[in-house]
C-alpha cells in the first residue's frame, strides 16, 4: 500500500505539470479517479484490523483532501490563464468602425418651433392649429380688415383658385387661428399657434414665399397691455436666456389696438426687432362672438424662421429649404 | 416720410436735443426712425466745378474721363461712373483730401491706369436727395470753386426717415410730426397763419366747382393765382425738398410739393387758360373712359375711379392720384387754378392700386387727409408764391360733398386703465390728449369725458382709438409689467404629442427631417406618377410655385435627386406636412401627411418602417396589402391599413418615375394620411402577466403560392393556433427549382404557452396540427418537411 504522503506528492507533481485544463482533467482521473492509487488504497483498508484501519483511513482522508485542494487550485490557475488568453485573442481596435453614424435630425425649423411651444406650454398655454389654405374671412375679415382696406396691401397675399375669386387664400399670418380659437372656445383662452404662412415674395437671403410664425392669444377678464408687456418679457427671458430684455413700441395692426412692435435687447445692448403685438381689437372680439365689455385680451406673433437662423448661425433663409443633407445633418 | 429737424422747429421752435434722443422719442411715439442722418456736414471739401470736356476711358466702359474747372481755370481730370453731365454743366466736386459724409477719403489715384483728381458727387453722396445714379447737376448761376454748402446755402440739419403706419395720416406732414413730438416733449406747438394779400377779380367770378360725386369728394377748395413764377424755386425751398428726397423741378411744382410735405395736403395746379371758364367738376369715371395723366400715360378708367372734369365733361384729372396732361402748367403759364381737395380714402386706394400709381398724394389720401386743412394749404401756397411775385385773387371757392365730420367719443377712464394696466386719473388722460388736438370735455356726469377727435386723425373714431393715444403718449415703457396667471395646465394635444413621438421614432431610426417647398411646378405631380390635379395658385410669382401639392412625394423625390446630384446617395428623409388631395367644402380639404423616403433601399424597408411606426403608435390591426399604387413599382407596392382601413401606401418608387426625376438608385417609399392613422383605433392590448411556465417553440415551413402574402399565412396561423399560440413570426423565405415556379417556402416560428401550466406534448401537437390544416387548406399550401 502506497504511503498517503507520497500520493499527495505525486498528485502535486502531476497537477503542476499540467499546462491545460484538459491535461489537468486527465491528472484528476489519474490521481483521484476510480483507478487511482488513492482509491486502490482505500479498497485495501478492509484487510486491516480496526485500529490500523482507523489510522490508515484518517491518513487517506487527509491525503484526499490535500489532493482535491491541489487540483482545484491548479484548475483555478489554468482557468484564469485560459480566460486571459481568450481575452487577449479577442482584442479589438475600437476605432475600426465601418458603419457610418445614421442618426436622423429634426429640421432646424421644427427644433425651434418645439422649443417655442415648450416655453409657452411651460407658461400654461395650449397649442392651437388652423388650416394653411384659409378663407378671406378668417385671414382678413374677422381680423378687422374691411374689404378693400389699404391695410390688406401690407400683406402680399397669394390666392388660390377655389370657390369664388378672392375668397380663398394661403394664409398670410397665423392670426386667423386667433379667430378660429375664439369662435370655438369660451374664454379664458391661453393659446399659442405656430404655423406655416405664405406671401407673394421672391426667394432671397431674407425672404421666402413660405415661412413660419407663432401666434399667441390670451383672453381673460382683465387682461391688460401691462400683461402683454410682462408676458413678452417673461418669454424673452425663458427663450433667449438671462440678460435679454424686451420693449414695446407703438405700431399699427388692424386686429389689435393699442398695437405695438416688440424688440429684444441682447446683453450687448443691440436690438432685434422680433414681432408685432397688441390688445385684441373690440371688432375682432365681436366678429368672433365674444363680448368686448366682458373680456379683454392680447395677441402677439413673430417669425420662427429668423429665430432659427439666429439660433443656428445660418445666414441665408433659402438654405432651410434646399434639403441638402450636408445642411440638415449639422443640427 | 422724411422730416428735417429745422422744418419741425418751424412749428415747435423748442424741439431740441441730441438727434439720437429725438430719434428714440419718435420711435416710442410709434414713428419708427428707419434712418437718422446729418445734413450739410462733411461738405467742407466739396466745391462747385464746371464740366469742360468728357471723353471715354481708354480701358474701361463703365467709367469715363471728365475734365472739370474747379475755379482756377485749370482742367482737372476726374474718372466718373455717371454719364449724365454735359459740357458746361456745374457739378459738385469732392477735391483730393476730402472726407465724404460716409467716411470715404478722396485721394488722387489711378483708375484703370488713368488719374482721377477727386470725385464728382451724386445727390445722395452729399445728403441732397436719394439719387445715387447720376451726378447732381447744379444751377448755372453758382460761382466756380465756391464751397458747395456756401453756394447752396445749406445749413447743418438732421434728417429723420420715419416709418409711418397706416393709422397715422397726421404724421404724413411735417406739421403733424411736430405736433406729436412737441406734445411728447411738452413744448409749445403752433401753426403760423399764412399772410396773404388779395387783389384783382374775385376767384368766384373766374372759376367754379361742381361736385357730382359727393361720397368721393368731401371738399374741393380752389384759389386763383396770377403771375405765377416760371423759374426755379428759392434755394432754401429746393434744399429742403432735396433733403426729403424730392427733386426740385420748377417753382410751381416745388411749391405744391412743399405745401404737401409741410401740411400733409396734396394739391394740384391747372393752367387756367386750359380750363374753359375755370369750371371744374367732380364725378365718377365712366367704364372705359380714357384720359392721359401727367406722366404721359393714357389711362383707361372704371366707374370706381373719380375724375375731375372741365366744362365739357372731359376728364382732366384722376382724383387724388394724378393730374391730367391736358391742363399741365408750362413755362408760359401765367394764371393757375390751385386745387386742394378731400377724397374718399377707399376710392383713392383702389384706383392707385389698380393703376399701379402710388404717388405722394395718393399715399396721403388713402390714409385720410384732413378736410379742415384745405383753406390753410391754399393760403400757404399763395403766401409762398407771393414771395415769388405771384398775386392772389380775392376769395376761395369752397365746395363741399359729404365731408367727414369730427367725431365725439365718450371715454371711460376706468376702461382706459383696464386696457392699459395703468392707474391714470381722468385729468392725466386729458393732459395727454389735449396737446395732440384731442379736445376733451368732462361731460359733467362724472362717468367719463367726451373726446372730440381732430379731423387730422380720421383713423380714430372709437373709445379704443383714444385708449391707444393715451397709451402711446403716456409711454408703453411706463406701464408696469405683469404676467397673467392661468389655472389651465399647459399641454400639447394628443395629436401634437403623437407628432413628436413620430419625429423621435424616425430620427431615432436614422431618418432626417426634410422641408421641401409646399409649392410645385406644373408637371411635378405627373413626374411623381400622380395625377395633375393640384389646386392652383391664382397669382404666383413664378410657375415653379404655382401648384399646391396633393402628396408629399414630388418634394421628397426632388430632395433625393438634389442630394444624389451632389454625390450623396442613400439618403433617408421624412416630412410631415399638409397636402390638398382634392375635394372640400368652404375650404379645400387639407390633410396632414407623413412620408418617408429611403433611397437605396428596397420596398420591404418601408414595410419594416411601417410596422415599427404602427407598433410605436399602438395602431390596432396594422396591415399591408399588396396592391398597385400610382407611381409605385407595380410589383412592389401596397396599401397600408390601420384597423382594416387604408391610410396610405408603401413600396418602391416606379423606375419610370425615378428616371423622370433623375434618380439612379432604388427608392423605398411610405406615405400615410397622418390624421386617418392617428384617428384609427389605437391603444395597447389589455395587460397580461408574463407566463411563469416554459413555452414551446414550433417551426413550420410551407410551400405557398406567390399570390398569397406572408402576412395572410401568418394571419391564418394566428387565427387557428388558439389561445395557446403566443406569437407567430416569419423567419425564412426561399425559392428553388424543387419548389417550382410560382411557389416559395415560408418558414414561421410559433410559440405556444399557457399562463397557468406547462403545456404537454399532446396539447402542442394538437395546436400545431390545427395551424397546419388551416394553412394548407386555406392557401393551397403544402407543409414542407
Amino acid at each position: 500500500m502506497a504511503e498517503p504522503e507520497q500520493l499527495v506528492v505525486e498528485a502535486q507533481r502531476q497537477a503542476e505539470a499540467a499546462t491545460t485544463l484538459e491535461e489537468l482533467s486527465a491528472v484528476r482521473t489519474a490521481v483521484s479517479g476510480k483507478r487511482s492509487p488513492l482509491v486502490a488504497a482505500r479498497k485495501e483498508l478492509g484487510a486491516l484490523d480496526p485500529e490500523a484501519r482507523r489510522e490508515a483511513g484518517q491518513a487517506l482522508n487527509a491525503a484526499k483532501a490535500a489532493i482535491d485542494e491541489i487540483l482545484s487550485s491548479c484548475e483555478a490557475e489554468l482557468s484564469a490563464a485560459a480566460r486571459a488568453e481568450k481575452l487577449s485573442a479577442e482584442r479589438l481596435d475600437l476605432t475600426e468602425v465601418t458603419d457610418r453614424p445614421s442618426d436622423g435630425h429634426l429640421h432646424v425649423i421644427t427644433q425651434t418651433w418645439q422649443e417655442l411651444e415648450d416655453v409657452f406650454v411651460g407658461m400654461g398655454y395650449r397649442v392651437a392649429e388652423g388650416p394653411e389654405i384659409e378663407s378671406e374671412w378668417y385671414n382678413f375679415g374677422a381680423l378687422n380688415f374691411p374689404l378693400g382696406h389699404p391695410a390688406r396691401d401690407m400683406y402680399d397675399t397669394l390666392y388660390v383658385d377655389y370657390g369664388e375669386s378672392g375668397s380663398t387664400l394661403l394664409r398670410t399670418h397665423t392670426s386667423p387661428v386667433q379667430a378660429r380659437v375664439m369662435e370655438n372656445q369660451e374664454p379664458p383662452i391661453y393659446v399659442v399657434a405656430p404655423g406655416r404662412c405664405f406671401r407673394q415674395d421672391t426667394a432671397d437671403a431674407t425672404h421666402m414665399p413660405v415661412f413660419h410664425q407663432i401666434e399667441g392669444l390670451v383672453v381673460d377678464r382683465d387682461t391688460t397691455l401691462g400683461d402683454l408687456a410682462g408676458t413678452i418679457e417673461a418669454f424673452t427671458a425663458a427663450y433667449f436666456g438671462p440678460g435679454f430684455t424686451s420693449r414695446l413700441r407703438p405700431s399699427y395692426f388692424p386686429f389689435t389696438e393699442p398695437s405695438a412692435e416688440f424688440d429684444i435687447q441682447r446683453p450687448d445692448g443691440t436690438w432685434l426687432e422680433l414681432g408685432g403685438c397688441g390688445m385684441v381689437h373690440p371688432n375682432v372680439f365681436k366678429a368672433c362672438g365674444i363680448d368686448p365689455e366682458q373680456w379683454q385680451g392680447f395677441a402677439f406673433g413673430f417669425g420662427i424662421d429668423r429665430l432659427a437662423l439666429i439660433r443656428f448661425g445660418i445666414d441665408d433663409l433659402r438654405e432651410l429649404w434646399t434639403n441638402d443633407v450636408r445642411f440638415l445633418e449639422q443640427f | 416720410m422724411k422730416v428735417l429737424l429745422s422744418w419741425l422747429q418751424d412749428f415747435a421752435p423748442d424741439i431740441d436735443g441730441a438727434p439720437e434722443d429725438l430719434s428714440e422719442i419718435l420711435s416710442n411715439l410709434g414713428l419708427a426712425v428707419e434712418e437718422l442722418s446729418h445734413i450739410g456736414q462733411g461738405l467742407e471739401g466739396i466745391v462747385v466745378a464746371e464740366v469742360l470736356a468728357t471723353r471715354p476711358h481708354p480701358d474701361a466702359d463703365r467709367i469715363h474721363l471728365v475734365d472739370v474747372d474747379a475755379g482756377d481755370g485749370e482742367a482737372l481730370q476726374v474718372c466718373c461712373g455717371a454719364f449724365n453731365m454735359a459740357v458746361g454743366d456745374r457739378v459738385p466736386l469732392a477735391v483730393v483730401g476730402t472726407t465724404m459724409p460716409n467716411g470715404m477719403d478722396i485721394a488722387r489715384r489711378k483708375m484703370r491706369g488713368q488719374w482721377s483728381n477727386g470725385m464728382l458727387c451724386s445727390g445722395a453722396e452729399i445728403g441732397m436727395g436719394d439719387d445715387h445714379e447720376g451726378i447732381l447737376i447744379l444751377e448755372q448761376s453758382l460761382s466756380l470753386g465756391v464751397p458747395l454748402a456756401e453756394a447752396l446755402g445749406i445749413r447743418p440739419d438732421v434728417l429723420f426717415d420715419l416709418e409711418v403706419n397706416p393709422n397715422r395720416p397726421d404724421a404724413m406732414s411735417v406739421m403733424g410730426v411736430a405736433r406729436d413730438l412737441a406734445a411728447c416733449l411738452g413744448v409749445p406747438f403752433s401753426v403760423p397763419a399764412p399772410k396773404i394779400e388779395e387783389t384783382g377779380q374775385p376767384a368766384a367770378e373766374r372759376a367754379s366747382v361742381s361736385i357730382a360725386a359727393p361720397d368721393l369728394c368731401g371738399r374741393f377748395g380752389v384759389r386763383v393765382l396770377d403771375n405765377v413764377p416760371s423759374g426755379p424755386s428759392p434755394r432754401w425751398m429746393a434744399n429742403r425738398l432735396l433733403a426729403v428726397g424730392q427733386r426740385p423741378i420748377s417753382a410751381v411744382v416745388d411749391l405744391s410739393n412743399y405745401v404737401m410735405f409741410e401740411l400733409g395736403q396734396p394739391n394740384h395746379t391747372y393752367d387756367l387758360d386750359l380750363v374753359p371758364g375755370g369750371e371744374l367738376g367732380v364725378r365718377m369715371a365712366r367704364p372705359g373712359e380714357q384720359m392721359t395723366t401727367l406722366d404721359g400715360v393714357e389711362r383707361t378708367l372704371t366707374e370706381a375711379d373719380g375724375v375731375i372734369v372741365n366744362r365739357d365733361d372731359v376728364a382732366i384729372g384722376l382724383a387724388g392720384v394724378m393730374g391730367g396732361a391736358s391742363t399741365e402748367i408750362s413755362a408760359e403759364t401765367s394764371s393757375v387754378l390751385l386745387e386742394a381737395a378731400w377724397w374718399d380714402p377707399m376710392t383713392i386706394a383702389r384706383t392707385a392700386r389698380r393703376l399701379g400709381l402710388r404717388s405722394e398724394a395718393s399715399a396721403r389720401f388713402e390714409r385720410g387727409a384732413d378736410p379742415d386743412i384745405i383753406p390753410m394749404a391754399l393760403d400757404r401756397f399763395a403766401e409762398l408764391a407771393a414771395a415769388l411775385s405771384s398775386t392772389t385773387s380775392p376769395g376761395m371757392i369752397d365746395a363741399s360733398g359729404n365731408r367727414p365730420e369730427p367725431v365725439t367719443v365718450r371715454v371711460r377712464p376706468q376702461r382706459v386703465n383696464s386696457i392699459l394696466g395703468t392707474e391714470l386719473s381722468a385729468d392725466e388722460m386729458t393732459g395727454l390728449l389735449e396737446p395732440i388736438g384731442f379736445a376733451c370735455d368732462s361731460g359733467g356726469d362724472g362717468q367719463g369725458f367726451d373726446v372730440t377727435i381732430p379731423t387730422w386723425r380720421l383713423d380714430s373714431a372709437t373709445e379704443i382709438d383714444v385708449v391707444e393715444e393715451v397709451g402711446r403718449l403716456h409711454g408703453f415703457s411706463q406701464i408696469a409689467r405683469t404676467v397673467p396667471v392661468t389655472e389651465q395646465a399647459g399641454t400639447l394635444t394628443p395629436r401634437q404629442q403623437d407628432r413628436r413621438r413620430i419625429q423621435a421614432l424616425l430620427t431615432g431610426m436614422g431618418i432626417t427631417e426634410a422641408m421641401p417647398l409646399p409649392f410645385l411646378a406644373p408637371g411635378d405631380l405627373a413626374r411623381a406618377g400622380l395625377g395633375d390635379d393640384g389646386i392652383t395658385v391664382t397669382n404666383p410669382l413664378v410657375a415653379e410655385e404655382s401648384i399646391m401639392r396633393t402628396s408629399l412625394r414630388p418634394g421628397l423625390l426632388k430632395a433625393v435627386a438634389y442630394n444624389a446630384a451632389r454625390r450623396t446617395t442613400g439618403v433617408s428623409l421624412f416630412e410631415i406636412g399638409r397636402v390638398n388631395p382634392g375635394g372640400g367644402g368652404d375650404l379645400p380639404d387639407e390633410h396632414e401627411h407623413l412620408a418617408v423616403i429611403l433611397a437605396g433601399q428596397e420596398a420591404t424597408a418601408a414595410t419594416t418602417l411601417w410596422r415599427r411606426l404602427a407598433r410605436n403608435l399602438a395602431v390596432a390591426n396594422p396591415g399591408v396589402v399588396n396592391a398597385t399604387v400610382d407611381g409605385l413599382h407595380p410589383g412592389r407596392s401596397g396599401q397600408v391599413l390601420a384597423d382594416g382601413q387604408p391610410v396610405g401606401a408603401l413600396g418602391e418608387i416606379d423606375p419610370q418615375v425615378l428616371d423622370d426625376n433623375e434618380i439612379g438608385e432604388r427608392v423605398s417609399w411610405l406615405e400615410v394620411d397622418l390624421g386617418a392613422l392617428l384617428d384609427a383605433d389605437r391603444g395597447l392590448a389589455p395587460y397580461r402577466a408574463p407566463s411563469r411556465y416554459p413555452s414551446s417553440d414550433v417551426d413550420l415551413a410551407f410551400a405557398v403560392p406567390d399570390e398569397v402574402s406572408a402576412d395572410e399565412v401568418a394571419a391564418t396561423i394566428a387565427q387557428s393556433g388558439g389561445e395557446l399560440l403566443a406569437s407567430v413570426a416569419l423567419f425564412d423565405v426561399f425559392r428553388s427549382d424543387q419548389l417550382g415556379e410560382g411557389r416559395r417556402s415560408l418558414a414561421y416560428t410559433l410559440r405556444f404557452e399557457a399562463s397557468d401550466r406547462t403545456l404537454n406534448d399532446a396539447e402542442v401537437a394538437s395546436a400545431r396540427q390545427s395551424c397546419i390544416d388551416a394553412v394548407t387548406t386555406t392557401h393551397n399550401a403544402t407543409l414542407r418537411g
